[in-house]
């Protein structure tokens, strides 16, 4: 084979133009960091902002097609989850400027590790090759331990990166075995090859496999904060910095899930019989868990984080489905729970104030009467928790049961159902006492949220709102995309 | 568009322009907005007014999502008609006895208020199912806000009660809603409908029953039917006045509503198995409840109490699946909603005065108060079932319905009758009768403009109901007799099938 045959074209650059153009910005950013002089500001979030916002239609835009000899493919859910986690980044940095000014922490390196961290998911959302998603596993990961101690003589913060470095290394090296067994059951890594090789006449061995699967699986039920495998969870979103702790309960999530539904309803779908009803029982598993444990409560980032575990277990629902109306389900509602939870975490972000001294469910009390606008938008995040109708979490729980229904999981189903009545107790506790009590004093001392805070939480708001109320929007993207 | 999405919309447009303007003016806007709504509903009279058709009026049909197909489909029939008119009467009502009560926060208040209507006047009109889940829910959230907010001592407790009970119940309905479309490919009630009615769509009988239950369950909360009813006097004790006006009058109805339009019509089979049961459960309700009222120290649980019990007689009649069974049910759900709605108002102006719910704190207040004490006894009587009075009608219709039917169910409810009397005019004794203690003549004055402006249309519609009821049952008549054809015509067909023919005809459609 010629040498020219591996150089890439200019036809794989564009397809790769969003990874580069967010490359290339964090990389200034590290220079605009070190060159700066003393004591000044250098607008790394600006450079960050317009990256992420040239990134979007390069995303959006990118023509279909597989990239670099098949390493990645950019397909319609390759482009969706780009998006995704493009717009993710996008909030994310609007909700974090003002906190890491509050802090005391405004350095451009937290804004160059977010983009490495979005670099890392659009690569894995879009690799069609084992070897790949490792690598943009890694580059996620690796920045996301970083920022989640990003407060370096927060001891919390440092409990949190510890923590999520020490499991999250573990988990990765789940990963690593089940993809080389993966590799020695099929004799390839290729996503495409894989499934290949599964449905032809000479099917490798089904312990090799299942071996493999239930690998790789470990290490992707980890990331997602799946039951048995989500006690970091909780720590970490509680520790972290509360606008790193919103990135991450959605962005590499989201990037996880993407991956798993590449690997499971498309590579390995010929051998779906035996890894549903693991899926099925770990679905079942995450909700009760994030769920009950969720009810007990009162620091409400943990709150948030036992039900950012439960909300995966829906998700892991659709997947269970194992059909397209099912990753079409997981898609949607990954988007929409994205736009909520990184609003919630916005509002809590605001409120805390510095060194995160309120963050207990009964310093909200009264919030409604002293900041009318941020209660209600917090009210909407938590509807759209609830699955109330015309926001976009009730048309992502629709959609999920939906496709559950069609593949005739009725009883993951109904308790599906019944847990997001339970989930509704958790939720109005908060808005109990935003709404009922009167003022404490944590309310009274609030100072105005900035500007760019507010950006985050409004436009957060529009986009569960629209969700809610336009789903065809996403939702017919989504269908089209689906996989199969 | 038609005047019905007027009539749905304009409290929708009136809610976010209550959150713009300054908060001095909320009072007289939700006011004015929704009297403007009132009156623009008396527009749907129309078509109503010298005859009585049986289909759909006012009906608009356009997509609202594409994939899965959920339009945005309203419409109006005879059923949906008077609903749709007590909810938008009721509405300025609940602002007008609010005038006073609310102090704080006043312009959430009448938001919520409007919100509510939105809500509730779109459960009542739509007609495509998934459509009427959405309404469903978010007719819940205003109200969660004003128990929530408005309320008294253990409003928190009352209010997330009321918001579980509800979600528990109607979450199991989704399911149900989605179960039929997977089966059917459409949100659509009326095409559902038009499957079963043709046989193109069979459930095998434990299908059916699980779906009929599914649905029952959200609809019996809400109504509510013993034993589910414990959510009920909480939250209307907790409720502000308006509070419990909209709660009973209103939002109990989504759940008879319910159970009528969609329980008996998509699944006649099981609705029939079930009918003893239900109607069982009916009659102790009905007993039950007036029971309870019997001994209660605080008014406004007395009032509570007794709606279960007038609610048992609605279930009951539906559930005798009699043309007078049912015209008195959806009668009744009227006559409740006007003249519990006057005494849970009543008993407001009663607290307002002297801050205290409970029967012993009062006594000879007919001495200071002379007009209230008659409208109140004109409420009682109504409520109690004086003929020429609303109730009158509606209870001897579900009466008479169900001896038809079953005679010895009509033998128990019965009694219900004569225990209403027992509870209500004891009530009216031990309040107003007597010798009134010096403080309480000091701090009872007589009705002001402003209350009787509230309370005499429900009065008049108290009488107009009871001695006209031409005016009224003609056009429910007509959609009872289209429902009670809906699930007779089935049950002839099935049951000449035998059970398992039935079943393999069901598997074979599948």
């Amino acid at each position: 084979m010629p040498i020219a045959n591996f150089l890439p074209t200019n036809a794989d650059y564009a397809r790769f133009l969003p990874e580069l153009i967010l490359t290339l910005a964090g990389v200034l950013i590290m220079f605009m960091e070190a060159l700066r002089p003393e004591g000044k500001r250098t607008g790394a979030g600006l450079v960050a902002i317009l990256a992420l916002v040239i990134a979007l239609p390069a995303a959006m835009m990118a023509s279909p097609g597989p990239a670099f000899q098949g390493m990645l493919v950019i397909d319609g859910m390759g482009t969706f989850f780009r998006t995704l986690v493009v717009v993710v980044g996008l909030l994310v940095v609007f909700s974090s400027t003002d906190y890491l000014r509050r802090e005391n922490h405004d350095s451009g390196e937290y804004y160059a590790l977010v983009l490495f961290s979005i670099v890392g998911q659009c690569v894995m959302v879009t690799a069609n090759e084992l070897v790949m998603i490792f690598i943009g596993l890694e580059i996620s990961s690796i920045a996301s331990y970083i920022l989640a101690g990003y407060l370096r003589d927060d001891a919390r913060n440092n409990e949190a990166a510890l923590k999520y470095f020490l499991l999250g290394s573990f988990a990765t090296a789940f990963l690593l075995y089940g993809v080389a067994w993966m590799y020695g059951a099929t004799g390839s890594t290729n996503l495409t090859q894989i499934r290949a090789s599964l449905i032809s006449g000479t099917p490798p061995p089904e312990v090799l496999i299942g071996v493999a699967a239930a690998l790789i699986f470990v290490g992707l039920a980890f990331k997602i904060s799946a039951a048995p495998f989500q006690s970091w969870a909780p720590d970490v979103y509680q520790g972290a910095p509360a606008p790193v702790s919103a990135f991450l309960t959605v962005g590499p999530k989201a990037a996880a899930f993407a991956v798993l539904i590449r690997i499971f309803l498309g590579s390995l779908e010929p051998i779906a019989s035996s890894w549903a009803p693991a899926i099925w029982v770990c679905a079942l598993a995450t909700m009760l868990v994030g769920n009950f444990a969720a009810i007990m409560q009162s620091n409400i980032k943990r709150l948030l984080a036992y039900s950012s575990i439960a909300h995966a277990g829906y998700v892991l629902v659709a997947v269970a489905a194992n059909s397209g109306t099912g990753s079409a389900a997981a898609m949607f509602y990954l988007a929409a729970y994205a736009f909520t939870n990184i609003g919630a975490f916005a509002v809590v972000t605001y409120f805390s104030r510095k060194g995160e001294r309120y963050v207990s469910i009964d310093d909200f009390a009264g919030l409604a009467q002293r900041q009318p606008g941020m209660a209600a938008m917090l009210t909407i995040f938590l509807l759209s928790l609830i699955g109330v109708p015309l926001t976009g979490g009730f048309f992502g729980k629709f959609y999920i049961f939906k496709a559950a229904l069609d593949a005739k999981l009725i009883w993951l189903t109904v308790i599906g159902l019944l847990n997001s009545a339970v989930a509704a107790y958790y939720y109005l506790r908060i808005l109990v006492v935003m709404y009922f009590r009167e003022p404490g004093e944590s309310v009274e001392t609030l100072p105005p949220a900035g500007a760019l805070l507010q950006i985050a939480v409004y436009g957060s708001a529009a986009g569960t709102l629209l969700l809610g109320i336009f789903p065809s929007l996403v939702l017919d993207f989504a269908n089209r995309a689906a996989i199969r | 568009m038609t005047l019905l999405d007027v009539v749905l919309f304009l409290p929708l447009v009136g809610f976010l322009l209550l959150l713009i303007l300054p908060k001095e003016s909320s009072r007289m806007a939700a006011m004015v907005i929704s009297s403007a709504v009132f009156i623009v509903s008396l527009g749907l009279l129309i078509p109503y007014w010298f005859q009585y058709p049986s289909g759909h009026t006012f009906s608009t049909d356009i997509q609202w999502i594409s994939y899965p197909p959920i339009r945005y489909h309203v419409a109006l029939d005879g059923l949906s008609l008077w609903l749709v008119l007590l909810s938008t009467l009721l509405t300025p009502i609940a602002a007008l006895v609010s005038w006073n009560y609310i102090d704080k926060r006043v312009k959430e208040y009448y938001a919520f208020l409007l919100l509510l209507e939105f809500g509730v006047i779109g459960v009542f009109v739509s007609m495509d199912l998934f459509l009427f889940y959405v309404f469903w829910e978010v007719s819940l959230v205003p109200m969660y806000f004003l128990i929530g907010i408005w309320g008294h001592e253990r409003r928190i407790y009352a209010a997330v009660k009321f918001f579980l009970f509800t979600m528990a119940g109607s979450v199991l309905m989704l399911g149900a809603i989605i179960f039929l479309y997977n089966r059917t490919g459409t949100f659509d009630y009326g095409q559902i409908q038009g499957m079963i009615q043709t046989g193109s769509l069979v459930f095998d009988p434990r299908t059916e029953l699980i779906l009929f239950l599914a649905f029952f369950l959200a609809f019996a909360i809400k109504v509510p039917i013993f034993p589910l009813h414990t959510w009920l006097p909480d939250a209307h004790v907790e409720a502000p006045t308006a509070g419990s006006l909209m709660l009973a009058s209103v939002m109990l109805k989504m759940g008879t509503y319910g159970l009528l339009r969609f329980c008996v019509t998509l699944f006649p089979d099981a609705a029939h198995r079930c009918a003893p049961w239900i109607a069982g459960l009916a009659i102790i309700g009905i007993i039950y409840g007036a029971l309870v009222a019997l001994v209660q120290p605080n008014m406004k649980k007395l009032v509570a109490y007794s709606s279960v019990s007038h609610l048992g007689f609605v279930v009951l009649g539906i559930f005798t699946f009699t043309q007078q069974g049912l015209d008195g049910a959806v009668y009744q759900m009227l006559n409740h909603g006007i003249s519990t709605g006057a005494l849970f108002i009543l008993v407001g102006y009663l607290y307002e005065r002297r801050h205290s719910l409970e029967i012993s704190a009062y006594g000879g207040v007919a001495t200071p108060a002379p007009n209230l004490s008659i409208i109140f006894l004109i409420t009682t009587l109504a409520s109690v079932g004086l003929p020429t009075l609303n109730n009158f009608v509606g209870e001897y219709l579900v009466l008479q319905g169900t001896a038809s039917a079953n005679f010895g169910w009509a033998v128990f409810a019965a009694l219900g009758v004569i225990l209403s009397a027992c509870y209500m005019l004891w009530l009216y004794q031990r309040t107003f009768f007597g010798k009134a203690s010096e403080s309480l003549s000091h701090h009872m004055p007589d009705l002001s403009t402003r209350e009787w402006a509230a309370i005499l249309p429900l009065v008049i519609l108290m009488v107009w109901m009871g001695s006209f009821a031409q005016s009224f049952l003609p056009s429910i008549s007509v959609q009872n007799t289209a429902i009670l054809e809906q699930t007779k015509k089935l049950r002839v067909e099935r049951v000449a099938i035998p059970d398992r023919q039935t079943a393999e005809v069901s598997r074979a459609n599948r």
